[in-house]
């Protein structure tokens, strides 16, 4: 390949991941041209926690009256808190199990922490409930909206197809026009499994109710032959199967059209009612949201202001190729930011950190070639031969450096938690991007200068 | 050596006043609520309160009380945090493993990269020098971070670790790059010379190239130290301080003990 192509592509592929990394800037410059129908869609950057202001919370769960598996517990606990925590309308909660019985809550931006507090810590509530009368349903809708019932009936509301808006109902008038209490509750319910039904083998949950649940469930079942009882964990409806025949012995099959995914997840929350796992709150972090905007404000004006200095002091010292190392250290930050985005990297302070050791890594890997290549040409070497020395000689130094660097982000990110493992995975990111930007990057763009003309100007290199 | 809350377990209230009431005041209206707690002021307006461990009860209480008591000194809280005492050992403990491993990796690799040396030197030598460079480089800073926590109540907290893992991977290059230069020259018929002068020629070769790359990161952390926020002011200074002794302590310290070994070893065996 020409060396001109090489440099065309290189310049091809940085716009391109501008484009990426910077969107709104791309789109403000196309709108100042006046170019019409340019509007590239925008891929926002994931900030943690102490950038963005929102609460870390830890929860310990107590498992000690778990006698089936800890981790499917564990996950039904996860699937409890998760639905409690959407009703916030949190932008992307983060909700994670981390070892055998830690629960890890990220709440971004979140305003009443206290009111969050509140609700995620409390035992989960099951309960089975029976058909509410439609004229019951439409009073208690007229009463929640007042005029603004629009004709909505209780029947159209409580139809299968409008779940979601069933939910919106609960939620906001705490009032349920469809269902009323049965008596039964997760006390009453043993466990439940995943099992499969014998002539289809399509998956299906088996619920086990304990004596007293199993007389209560018999009357009910008695009373609701071709009707629907609805099973409702923390006031909102997770399944309405259809009595088939009166059940008295305890043993109950909910069979539907599940996957086995979707009957494992509604195991899960009926075994979360059952046998409530109780969480207890060890750990608590709140930024503000005024403290984490001012963070990064700072940090990204500390780290433009750092760049401009490395950029001077580089161009002063190795001239020409300084310049070059500029352009690869820019393009260095183009292909880390969007690694950023791509996988995604949720940034904190310590990752900020990562980036910036990774930054002085790749100024270094630079520093290491152009400094053997002065060497070479005070050694009275050509200008071509000086470049190809100096990039195999500082080869090895920049591989055992890089590697070294790599090895410590590969064990620290396997090994801890949080804060360090953010920091291990931008620096990890940044090393590897490195090695690329120094050996190919500058490389190409260094290779374009050897040719007569530059052989006569050896003062831009020395 | 002053252990931030993320270690230790206890909580951290960081407050923002538009008058602040005196010291005193305040600790009469926490007392009673919260126990013991431990004030310090930042700046003219901030207050940082340290207390035990508290639940998001007292927590309340202690907002509650301060509302009450000052209706009018514009409260604002900009940070909390409560961190059990086990969640604080965990991190204490995961950290230190962290790096211990990271420092055998790094033996091993530097051993293996050099193996070739075996007649003049000794791999293990040189991964052994490099890492007690290293050693000293991350314990200075915590030296210096312990007196600054004993007169100015600097904490460390779990950010320093970060510090600390950066200037373990500034410190780690900047020998392996001096121990390059010594594997070429002796490769190059170096061994014909005396090792310690050998070695000297090295360093001397590398310092320009030294230098430069810690002026360059030294650059880009005195800017996050003027103009980042108050947050990671003193991490970058714990940067600072590791990277310039990094670079010092590979030529000042890596480089003599290689020599010392070496001399020591040889010795040894032709006696």
């Amino acid at each position: 390949m020409n060396k001109f192509t090489k440099v065309l592509i290189l310049v091809i592929a940085s716009l391109a991941l501008l484009v990426f990394v910077a969107p709104q800037t791309i789109n403000q410059v196309a709108q100042k041209l006046h170019i019409p129908k340019i509007s590239i869609p925008n891929r926002p950057f994931r900030l943690g926690l102490d950038l963005l202001g929102g609460t870390h919370l830890i929860y310990q769960a107590d498992l000690s009256k778990v006698a089936t598996s800890a981790s499917d517990a564990m996950q039904g606990v996860r699937d409890v808190v998760e639905r409690r925590v959407n009703l916030f309308g949190v932008s992307e909660p983060v909700v994670q199990v981390s070892g055998n019985d830690r629960l890890i809550v990220d709440l971004a931006g979140i305003n009443d922490v206290n009111q969050a507090i509140k609700l995620i810590g409390q035992t989960p509530f099951l309960e089975f409930k029976t058909l509410l009368p439609p004229v019951q349903g439409d009073a208690i809708i007229k009463k929640a909206l007042g005029d603004q019932t629009q004709g909505l009936t209780a029947t159209a509301l409580c139809a299968p197809a409008n779940g979601t808006t069933l939910n919106q109902f609960l939620i906001t008038f705490g009032a349920d026009p469809c269902y009323q209490p049965s008596g039964l509750n997760g006390s009453g319910l043993k466990t439940a499994q995943v099992s499969f039904n014998n002539q289809s083998l399509s998956p299906q949950v088996s619920l086990e109710l304990n004596s007293e649940g199993a007389k209560l469930f018999g009357q009910i079942t008695q009373a609701n032959i071709g009707k629907t009882v609805a099973i409702y964990l923390d006031g909102l409806p997770i399944s309405t199967p259809t009595v088939q025949s009166a059940i008295t012995d305890g043993h109950a099959v909910i069979s539907g059209n599940f996957t086995p995914a979707e009957a494992k997840t509604l195991v899960e929350r009926l075994n979360s009612g059952a046998l409530p796992v109780p969480i207890q709150l060890v750990s608590q972090q709140t930024i503000g949201a005024s403290l984490g905007q001012d963070s990064l404000d700072r940090s990204l004006r500390a780290g433009v202001y750092g760049l401009i200095f490395v950029a001077i002091f580089m161009i002063l010292f190795y001239r020409l190729p300084g310049v070059i190392s500029v352009v690869a250290l820019l393009i260095y930050i183009l292909i880390v930011l969007s690694f950023y985005k791509l996988i995604p990297v949720t940034l904190t302070l310590a990752g900020i950190a990562g980036f910036i050791l990774s930054l002085g890594m790749a100024v270094d890997a630079n520093i290491l070639i152009f400094a053997r290549m002065k060497e070479e040409l005070a050694g009275g070497k050509s200008l071509y031969v000086a470049m190809h020395e100096g990039f195999s000689r500082a080869w090895l130094s920049v591989r055992d450096s890089h590697v070294t660097t790599l090895i410590g982000a590969v064990v620290l990110y396997a090994t801890t938690s949080s804060i360090v493992k953010g920091f291990a995975l931008t620096l990890g990111i940044g090393v590897l991007t490195s090695l690329f930007t120094a050996t190919v990057v500058t490389r190409t763009m260094l290779n374009l200068m050897t040719s007569q003309w530059f052989e006569k100007k050896q003062w831009l290199f020395r | 050596m002053k252990l931030g809350v993320d270690f230790q377990g206890g909580s951290v209230l960081e407050l923002n006043f538009e008058n602040r009431p005196a010291s005193e005041q305040i600790q009469k209206v926490l007392t009673p609520k919260i126990g013991d707690v431990e004030l310090s002021t930042e700046g003219n307006t901030g207050l940082i309160v340290r207390a035990h461990e508290l639940t998001e009860i007292q927590h309340q209480e202690a907002l509650n009380a301060f509302a009450t008591a000052f209706p009018t000194a514009g409260l604002e809280e900009k940070q909390f945090s409560s961190i059990g005492p086990v969640v604080g050992n965990e991190l204490k403990q995961k950290s230190l493993f962290a790096i211990l491993l990271v420092l055998i990796c790094v033996i091993i690799y530097i051993a293996f990269v050099f193996r070739k040396l075996g007649r003049t030197t000794s791999p293990w030598a040189m991964g052994l020098a490099a890492i007690i460079a290293l050693v000293h480089d991350v314990v200075v800073p915590v030296g210096i971070f312990a007196v600054l926590g004993h007169f100015y109540g600097i904490e460390i907290t779990g950010v320093f670790v970060a510090a600390a893992l950066t200037i373990l991977g500034f410190s780690v290059s900047d020998t392996v790059v001096i121990f390059d230069r010594v594997r070429e020259n002796i490769i190059r018929g170096g061994s014909r010379t005396e090792f310690g002068a050998l070695v000297h020629r090295s360093i001397m070769q590398t310092l320009t190239r030294s230098l430069n790359t810690v002026f360059t990161v030294l650059l880009s952390l005195f800017a996050i130290y003027f103009f980042g926020g108050a947050s990671i002011k003193y991490f970058s200074l714990a940067l600072i301080i590791g990277i310039f002794l990094g670079a010092y302590s590979s030529i000042f310290v890596a480089s003599p003990l290689l020599v010392w070994w070496t001399k020591s070893h040889s010795n040894g065996s032709r006696s």
